[in-house]
């Protein structure tokens, strides 16, 4: 480095929590300025949330495309290590000096692999796929996507018959699984720390009336990414899972659980303008769907959102109806679902029948379920809770707030640098 | 560098099941004299990278091919130090998952070990050929440094957004000026009565935070505070920005340059270039040209602009009684009078009891003011609060069509929803009617009450959107030969903004980065955010300058374009098509590179027509001569001659695409050869020239999609490209060449199942359209 001396002497390195597009851009950020970082991701891959979606809203554009980017600044920047599989148990210390304990669960596949795929076919056991919500099956041992970086297969443990199959192990000219890794436990030292844990969708089995887990064709907003992705279920085909029918009217129900005392008391921020994208998704592959959205109220705040909002609005297949949805039941012949609402502007109580309804599910917090051991504050809701004044410890993306991913990506950018002022100042 | 050129071919991953190995191992020694040739079956496991590692200590190779596995994975694994030149030949990826296996056999059988496939052996060898040729032709980078280099950050406005920057900068050890152009510090945020909380729990109004960060500021000796001054330009480039200050209303020698906007006379002409010459020379008469730099100029090494939002103009919205009563205010003008003392109306200076909050201009129509925003929502609640503090008997009442409170400000919006003292309902304004006494009947209709309601208001508060500094006025004030402002700025209705959702700071000017009210409305803590943000984006960008590589999304990029002036013929096209504005042409158009703007895409390199611009590693002979690689086969040896296409492909997005069809097994014409390029903005057209001479029967270029929501990392690459196409295809015409031998798709990089489709049907076309008829020349 060529001026290595001016920089201002500093101490340690970052720690930031979760790979998801808010970690990777704190990761890279600091990284570019310079800065020792340690990415630690729960998945067998990077990219969180965000690589299960098919587009972005308001371009329309794929999220794969952002980052393949940063996945090209990983490999080119050796400044940042990153470990996948891997959660955090604890943080301890004081600003400019963590230490942090780290669980790396087994992969049961080396760094030997070479994603060839040959042990797929071996594999006799079968898993539902998380990524795709269980739309769909992967093997035991099984590639996360396309895109999942890093490149390598990973075992389902749970459900891998270890020893007593070993298929794979005979499959593999690569000398790439280890059927008796185990998990492992190790502490890094660290000056700052960023918690960018991210979000879960809100589970959607808690909203009884709504006939998530009962009906057949009652799906969330992330499934519904999943069906519209090239690389889902479906290929990319928008059918409803009861029948794999086309589809020619769909429900989306909003503030499914966010808004909701009895659930999630805040906006999710970003389902209005989910929903509205995924109008598009529909309506594109079907000339004479039509659309029904159930809201309290379109936030599409800003020139940006307002505009696409206008443009599904003129859509004229497209029906947006001021009301919460209180119920939703199956036709148990048909596997049609009716949706039930009160039209808040007339007082009408509507019932409407479609081939499929949309629920758009809000996020909780990770830190909801699954706090990590610190000096680290959570609000009522799971949400990290930065202490500014203290420094040390921040939190970026959905951990901290409900956000759509620009806010996610600017905040994660301002983390890194009250990560690196924290090292800065010792 | 004197090159020692080793050659290892994997054989894993199905590559040596499906190719005949020797044969293509003996290549690189037939054709292209290289020494070492190796192959191994499991080239990226620990003995595979071991036997490369071998031979750059024990033979000296330097320069080295793997031919195996896509360049997208193992980098790390292939990565023997900077001082080695490494190329991937992607066999596998775009190979052998991607072809049939060996059905047929094929006319030159006794050639070809049994159960070896024709086609799929000419492409493996082909993309080894150029695989060879690409190594041969880089060169190792060398960093462009600055002589002298200014790691001094210039905030412009002295805002909450200017202010957090500055301070967030100067607390990483960053030296700091800040440029205000009002006579104080604090902009908007230190007008207010009181904010709506910034923080956890967000539920809350609070004292404005601003004072606090004024303090910070004024305390920090790291930072230089400037008031009553603009920006009246900024030449050069990060690192070594000279920066011209003036007070505002000034008329100096160095106000920024303006360009010629006009293209055409009154009789609508085409202007020639000396009439632009002429208008430009008499609208910047008295004005230093952009690269004369004030030598009593400031040094900066990046910029973040925080010129913030002033408030819409409501003069249009004659239909709500704006302008023509008087206790119709907006937004704005309410703030100024709570932050006075009571809510007073403007006819008479009565304490308002009664105060009606318009959230939509128009009947009909739910869209909020234009420049409108969750803030325009939150600032109404926050107002009707002022009412019910000054008075809790009196009344507000907010007339919205969408609350947009979103994200955890809904516990504000929930807070506020307990006062019985307001008033909300979703509704739209059918008539305001001026009493005698300056009172308000606002009659609302559409509502949630089910019938019309009629208020009688003592005032009424538009919620008017807050409009960006840039909508109208360049501000930044460059002094680039493209213009003083951001360009193509219009597409984001006047926001400094990004147009990459996953990239928000990155503007096309390199080294200046947006923040706060300019670039979206954002409430203060939200721009509090966005200042951090972009302050880490001005340190890092003045880091990588001082590295000597590029910022994103080329980030670390060593390389830089080279140009060879003596062959310049100051045609301009480098620099009027460069995204970035990196460029800066003398009076005679000789270009004046920029390293430091510049982001590597190399367009400059693919608008020369001289061929002049190249980089160490990625330049005009090197595609050139990859392309004149690939074997052509003639009619001399088949019957029917296999055809040839070779597809330009943008390696940030098409051409995971086309890994990925292959990781799927999808599979496609074995007849086209992918060369992947920066940005398709580098495709010079000589390449599409070098083609199609050579005997290739078509050329493809796969981009990203152009147009308003563009995803071009370059922001303008396969747009421009197109155009350059068009061309071709008349150069074409006049070679007795179809126009459809060239083509440009559009490919997102997750729509790898179109990838097969795009392919076969282009062949279908070269097909109809036949062999090149220059075959064998």
């Amino acid at each position: 480095m060529a001026d290595e001396k001016s920089r201002p002497s500093v101490a340690g390195s970052i720690l930031v929590v979760g790979g998801g597009i808010s970690g990777l851009t704190t990761a890279l950020e600091a990284a570019e300025v310079g800065y020792d970082v340690y990415l630690v991701e729960k998945n067998p891959y990077l990219g969180g949330r965000v690589a299960q979606m098919n587009k972005y809203f308001p371009k329309l554009c794929p999220p794969s495309c952002g980052l393949e980017i940063n996945f090209k600044r990983i490999k080119n920047n050796r400044r940042i290590k990153f470990y996948t599989m891997s959660e955090v148990q604890s943080v301890s210390g004081t600003p400019g000096s963590y230490d942090v304990t780290i669980t790396q669960n087994p992969r049961y596949v080396t760094s030997n692999c070479t994603a060839c795929g040959d042990c797929v076919d071996a594999c006799p056991v079968e898993r539902e796929s998380g990524f795709d919500f269980g739309m769909a099956k992967t093997k035991a041992i099984y590639r996360p996507h396309e895109m999942s970086f890093p490149m390598k297969y990973v075992i389902d443990g749970d459900v891998c018959k270890k020893d007593t199959c070993v298929e794979c192990i005979k499959a593999c000219n690569y000398r790439a699984i280890d059927l008796k890794m185990q998990p492992k436990t190790f502490d890094l030292k660290v000056g700052s720390v960023v918690i960018a844990t991210g979000w879960e969708p809100y589970d959607a089995t808690k909203l009884d009336k709504l006939g998530y887990g009962q009906c057949d064709n009652v799906i969330t907003n992330m499934m519904m990414e999943r069906l519209a992705a090239p690389n889902g279920p479906t290929k990319g085909k928008i059918e409803r899972p009861s029948d794999n029918k086309e589809v020619s009217t769909v429900a989306f129900a909003q503030c499914a659980g966010s808004r909701d005392e009895n659930h999630l008391p805040y906006c999710s921020y970003i389902c209005c303008m989910a929903s509205l994208k995924q109008a598009t998704y529909i309506r594109e592959q079907y000339p004479d769907a039509k659309i029904y959205i159930y809201y309290i109220d379109m936030r599409a705040p800003g020139e940006r959102y307002e505009k696409f909002y206008k443009k599904i609005k003129d859509d004229k297949n497209v029906f947006f109806i001021k009301g919460k949805v209180a119920e939703i039941e199956e036709d148990p012949g048909t596997k049609d679902v009716t949706v039930m609402a009160e039209n808040a502007m007339t007082g009408e109580k509507l019932r409407q029948k479609v081939d499929m309804a949309v629920l758009a599910t809000g996020m909780q917090p990770t830190g909801a379920n699954t706090k990590i051991t610190g000096d680290i504050t959570y609000d009522e809701n799971g949400f990290v809770i930065a202490d500014l004044e203290k420094g040390g410890i921040f939190a970026s993306g959905c951990a901290r707030q409900p956000s759509d991913v620009m806010g996610c990506t600017k905040n994660a950018t301002g983390a890194a640098l009250k990560a690196i002022q924290t090292l800065v100042r010792r | 560098m004197d090159k020692k050129c080793g050659v290892y071919i994997c054989t894993g991953c199905g590559i040596g099941k499906a190719l005949d190995i020797e044969r293509l191992s003996k290549l690189p020694g037939k054709d292209y004299n290289v020494e070492v040739c190796k192959t191994h079956e499991f080239c990226c496991g620990p003995e595979g990278v071991e036997q490369i590692k071998k031979d750059i200590t024990g033979e000296g190779v330097n320069t080295i091919v793997v031919a195996g596995c896509s360049m997208r994975v193992n980098q790390d694994v292939f990565d023997f130090g900077p001082d080695k030149i490494v190329e991937r030949v992607n066999l596998r990826e775009q190979v052998v998952w991607c072809q049939e296996p060996a059905k047929e056999k094929t006319e030159t059988e006794e050639e070809i070990r049994e159960g070896v496939d024709l086609h799929i052996q000419f492409l493996a060898e082909d993309y080894l050929r150029m695989g060879i040729v690409r190594a041969q032709k880089s060169e190792l980078p060398e960093p462009y440094m600055l002589e002298s280099l200014s790691k001094r950050i210039l905030v412009m406005g002295g805002g909450v957004t200017g202010l957090t920057a500055a301070v967030e900068a100067a607390k990483a050890g960053y030296d700091v000026t800040i440029a205000e152009k009002g006579p104080s510090l604090g902009g908007y945020a230190g007008k207010l009565r009181k904010q709506v909380a910034a923080s956890h729990p967000y539920a809350d109004l609070e004292e404005p935070i601003v004072q606090d960060i004024i303090t910070a500021a004024q305390s920090n000796p790291k930072i230089e505070l400037k008031t009553n001054t603009v920006v009246a330009r900024i030449a050069g480039q990060p690192g070594e920005f000279t920066v011209t200050f003036k007070k505002p209303g000034e008329e100096i020698e160095f106000d920024v340059p303006q360009i010629v906007e006009q293209t055409h006379d009154e009789e609508g002409k085409e202007l020639t270039k000396e009439q632009i010459d002429e208008i430009y020379a008499e609208l910047n008469k008295g004005r230093a040209d952009i690269l004369t730099l004030d030598p009593d100029g400031q040094k900066f090494g990046a910029v973040v602009l925080a010129t913030g939002w002033k408030p819409y103009d409501a003069s249009e919205f004659a239909n709500l009684g704006f302008g023509k009563y008087k206790n119709v205010i907006t937004n704005a003008m309410m703030e100024e009078i709570a932050a006075k003392g009571n809510i007073v109306r403007p006819s008479d200076g009565k304490e308002a009891k009664s105060v009606v909050f318009i959230q939509n201009p128009k009947k009909g129509d739910d869209s909020d003011f234009p420049f409108g925003s969750s803030v325009t929502s939150l600032v109404a609640l926050k107002q009707a609060k002022y009412v019910r503090e000054d008075d809790s008997e009196a009344k507000a009442y907010i007339i919205y069509q969408h609350m947009r409170t979103p994200g955890l400000y809904e516990n504000f919006y929930k807070n506020m929803q307990d006062d019985d003292g307001i008033f909300m309902t979703k509704g739209s304004v059918a008539s305001i009617a001026e009493g005698a006494d300056g009172n308000l009947l606002v009659e609302v209709e559409d509502n949630l009450i089910g019938e019309t309601i009629k208020i009688d208001a003592d005032m009424i508060v538009l919620a008017a959107g807050m409009v960006p500094t840039t909508k109208d006025d360049p501000v930044v004030n460059l002094a680039y030969r493209q213009g003083p402002g951001f360009r193509d700025i219009g597409l984001f209705d006047g926001y400094a903004d990004s147009n990459f959702i996953c990239f928000p700071y990155e503007t096309q000017r390199t080294g200046i980065y947006a923040a706060g009210c300019v670039r979206q409305a954002l409430t203060i803590g939200e721009c509090i955010e966005d200042a951090t943000g972009a302050a880490l984006k001005a340190i890092q960008c003045i880091d990588s300058v001082n590295r000597g590589v590029s910022v994103h999304p080329r980030s670390g990029d060593m390389t830089f374009p080279d140009f060879f002036f003596s062959r310049c013929t100051q045609c301009k096209r480098c620099t009027e098509e460069c995204p970035f504005g990196a460029l800066d042409d003398d009076e005679k158009g000789t270009p004046k590179p920029n390293p430091a703007r510049c982001r590597r895409c190399g367009t400059c390199m693919g608008a020369c027509p001289e061929r002049i611009i190249g980089f160490a590693d990625y330049n005009i002979d090197m595609i050139g001569s990859m392309i004149k690689a690939i074997e052509v086969p003639t009619d001399d040896d088949y019957d029917p001659v296999p055809l040839r296409v070779v597809v330009l492909v943008c390696e940030n997005d098409a051409y995971p695409a086309v890994d990925m069809a292959g990781m799927n097994g999808l599979k496609y014409s074995p007849m086209v050869r992918f060369i992947p390029v920066r940005c398709l903005g580098s495709v010079n057209t000589v390449w599409i020239k070098d083609a199609l001479s050579s005997g290739l029967d078509g050329v493809l270029l796969l981009g990203c999609q152009y147009g308003d929501d563009y995803q071009c990392h370059f922001i303008k690459g396969s747009e421009l490209c197109n155009r350059r196409m068009e061309n071709v295809a008349e150069t074409l015409k006049s070679l007795a060449l179809e126009s459809e031998r060239v083509e440009l798709q559009q490919v997102a990089i997750n729509e790898y199942d179109k990838i097969p489709g795009i392919i076969n049907k282009f062949m279908e076309t070269i097909d109809e359209v036949g062999p090149n008829p220059f075959k064998g020349f």
